[in-house]
């Protein structure tokens, strides 16, 4: 039998039967992968006693043009085009059971031009679910120039945001609503007016926030948009509320994001639970529209959190600056939710550069140029508070929007004086790192410093101050023994 | 201390007034980066008045802040009771666009805005904004400018 190195000859190779992967073409040792390809770093954790390149081929195979047994009908194709290339395994250091990292490389001609539901059905399709394998982890894909053009990204992206609302060099800050399920229409605006009026510019519909009995979609929109321009009235700044059109029908998320325009809304949000599919007609019809489009990745954790099996975020990151969308949660590093500081840091990224390298510790498999396509606005949401200002500012950079929900709503003075904390908080750190200092070491100084003039600050801190979320996280890139710790 | 509503339009505006050292060191912060100085200034503040007026063209070349603060102080003096506000620019290929801007001067007086309702059918509200100042003409806008003045 041949040892598929590609020698196999082409009776061998059409014998009517089940015949392995890698001797019908799928792995290709020799391949060098063309720069149109899309190549794929897939984290393989074999059945036992199943060869790991068979193991890649078979990967190669089912996420293309195989299926289990031999068809004649592949010779009515230039099949060596469309066939998937497994052409390299690395072992993955320590490992148990043992893993590898399969690189495997696509034609461009496999997938529909703009169609993230295309790519996802072919890349993380029926293969997932495939017998041969333990587990299976698609940890990053090389998106290539060629397709990427295919592509609009997000309807405004990081710079355009900025220049819509007015407001540079500083982290943008939000909250959520919070009891998130319960209050009134017009006591849900009540929260929405006192934060943005204290000094947030964002006020955020929850994910499951869509249009309960008690809460209506309808309702919720007119008192929130009344807050909104209230607080703008007070402050003269733009603010702004995530309105979430999530619904069952794209008919439905229409009609609501038309509502959420006619009242003068900056922007809307969408879960990722509306699907792909969903997600681009709604970036197109944002694009459209002028309106600013938020992500909130609801159900995400699923199938990202787990290192052996699933999609690294990353990667879902990647799909939604092509999808386009202006806003997606990213993670906090210092707060409540998982997420390990050298990935996070990847995530973001992903989300906000023009060219990511090659690197290890952030994860990155491959060099991905994004062309100039915008950056997406990355969210840090869950257990952030403004006694961490300097940590956020360190780990996260600036072109952030930071999410202090109960880090606002839950503050001893009120709502106003918990967002008026925040913004103090962001300002005068953004102040002391642009004057040189070193707010890592200094940042609870600073912060203790402006607190004196500022009770809503001194609030915070005395409230919060010692509050952090210290926990292994479960996913880390593998050049890190440990995770790394937070300061 | 100025009176009336207190914007909070740039970067800056929930600390304490930037004395002229504090300005010193975010432009040289700017002027750091590469990005350019720029100083406008305006007597209406609405937040979707994008186009202020420059005070002459932005600076490219400065190297050192001293020279973006004379200029910020001229503006004052040319333009004391109105706004006047820095933008640091970045001109760099996937940026080119501002990167930091805050307010380094008010009116003494801050009248702030209206809001305005035009109510539609099923409750739906058409919200106009206008800065009270922008009812009266340019030159007249804040009390000590002209004709106002008594009021």
């Amino acid at each position: 039998m041949a040892q598929g190195n590609g020698s196999e000859t082409k009776r061998d190779r059409f014998l009517a039967g089940v015949i392995p992967y890698k001797e019908m073409g799928y792995w290709r040792p020799d391949y060098e992968p063309e720069d149109t390809d899309i190549i794929a770093a897939f984290r393989i954790t074999p059945q036992s006693g199943v060869d790991p390149e068979e193991a890649a081929a078979a990967v190669a195979g089912e996420s293309s043009t195989a299926t289990w047994t031999v068809v004649w009908t592949d010779q009515l194709t230039a099949y060596e085009n469309y066939q998937a290339k497994a052409y390299k395994v690395t072992p993955v250091p320590g490992a148990d059971p043992p893993q590898w990292i399969a690189y495997i490389a696509y034609k461009l001609d496999l997938f529909e031009e703009g169609s993230i539901p295309n790519l996802t059905s072919s890349i993380i399709g029926n293969v997932f679910g495939f017998k041969a394998l333990r587990a299976l982890r698609l940890e990053d894909l090389r998106i290539p120039q060629a397709y990427l053009k295919t592509f609009q990204g997000p309807p405004h992206g990081i710079i355009q945001e900025r220049e819509m609302i007015n407001k540079f060099g500083r982290p943008l800050l939000g909250a959520t609503t919070k009891p998130k399920l319960g209050l009134s229409p017009r006591n849900y605006g009540r929260v929405v007016y006192e934060a943005l009026r204290g000094g947030l510019d964002f006020v955020k519909d929850d994910e499951n926030t869509n249009s309960q009995p008690f809460n209506r979609w309808r309702e919720r929109f007119l008192y929130c948009m009344e807050a909104v321009h209230r607080a703008m009235e007070q402050t003269g700044e733009v603010k702004g509320h995530y309105l979430n059109v999530t619904a069952s029908t794209m008919e439905e998320m229409y009609e609501r994001a038309e509502f959420a325009k006619e009242l003068g809304s900056v922007i809307i949000m969408i879960d990722l639970t509306i699907g792909f599919t969903a997600m681009q007609s709604m970036s197109k019809w944002a694009r459209a529209n002028s309106m600013l489009l938020h992500l909130h990745r609801a159900g995400h954790s699923t199938y990202t959190r787990q290192k052996n099996h699933g999609v690294n975020f990353r990667v879902l990151a990647k799909w939604c600056r092509m999808i386009g969308v202006d806003h997606i949660h990213a993670g906090t590093v210092v707060g409540k939710l998982e997420g390990d500081p050298n990935a996070v840091s990847g995530y973001y990224k992903t989300c906000t550069d023009d060219f990511n390298k090659q690197d290890a510790a952030l994860g990155f498999y491959f060099d991905q140029d994004w062309i100039h396509m915008p950056g997406v606005m990355p969210v840090a949401s869950g257990g952030i508070h403004a006694g961490q200002m300097h940590q956020l500012l360190h780990y996260l950079g600036e072109d952030v929007v930071l999410q202090f929900g109960g880090g606002t709503i839950g503050h001893p003075m009120g709502v106003s004086a918990g967002a008026t904390a925040n913004r103090v908080a962001t300002e005068v750190m953004i102040k002391a790192r642009n004057e040189g200092r070193d707010i890592m070491r200094e940042g609870p100084d600073i912060l203790r410093t402006a607190a004196k003039k500022s009770p809503e600050l001194d609030s915070a801190i005395e409230t919060w101050g010692d509050i952090s979320f210290e926990f292994e996280s479960t996913d880390t890139p593998d050049v890190i023994e440990t995770p790394t710790p937070v300061a | 201390m100025t009176t009336g509503v207190h914007i909070t339009q740039g970067t800056f505006s929930y600390l304490p007034e930037l004395d002229d050292d504090e300005i010193r060191a975010q432009i040289q912060y700017g002027i750091d980066n590469g990005w350019a100085v720029a100083i406008e200034y305006t007597d209406d503040p609405h937040p979707r008045n994008i186009y202020w007026d420059m005070w002459g063209m932005p600076m490219f070349d400065i190297e050192d802040a001293a020279a973006g603060l004379h200029e910020v102080n001229r503006c004052r003096e040319a333009f004391s009771n109105h706004y006047i506000k820095v933008s640091l620019y970045n001109r760099k290929l996937t940026k080119q666009s501002i990167a930091l801007q805050f307010l380094v001067n008010r009116p003494q007086h801050e009248p702030g805005f209206r809001l305005e309702r035009q109510e539609g059918s099923n409750r739906a509200v058409q919200y106009t904004l206008t800065s009270y100042a922008a009812d009266r003409p340019h030159g007249e806008r804040y009390s000590s400018d002209g004709p106002d003045a008594s009021r």
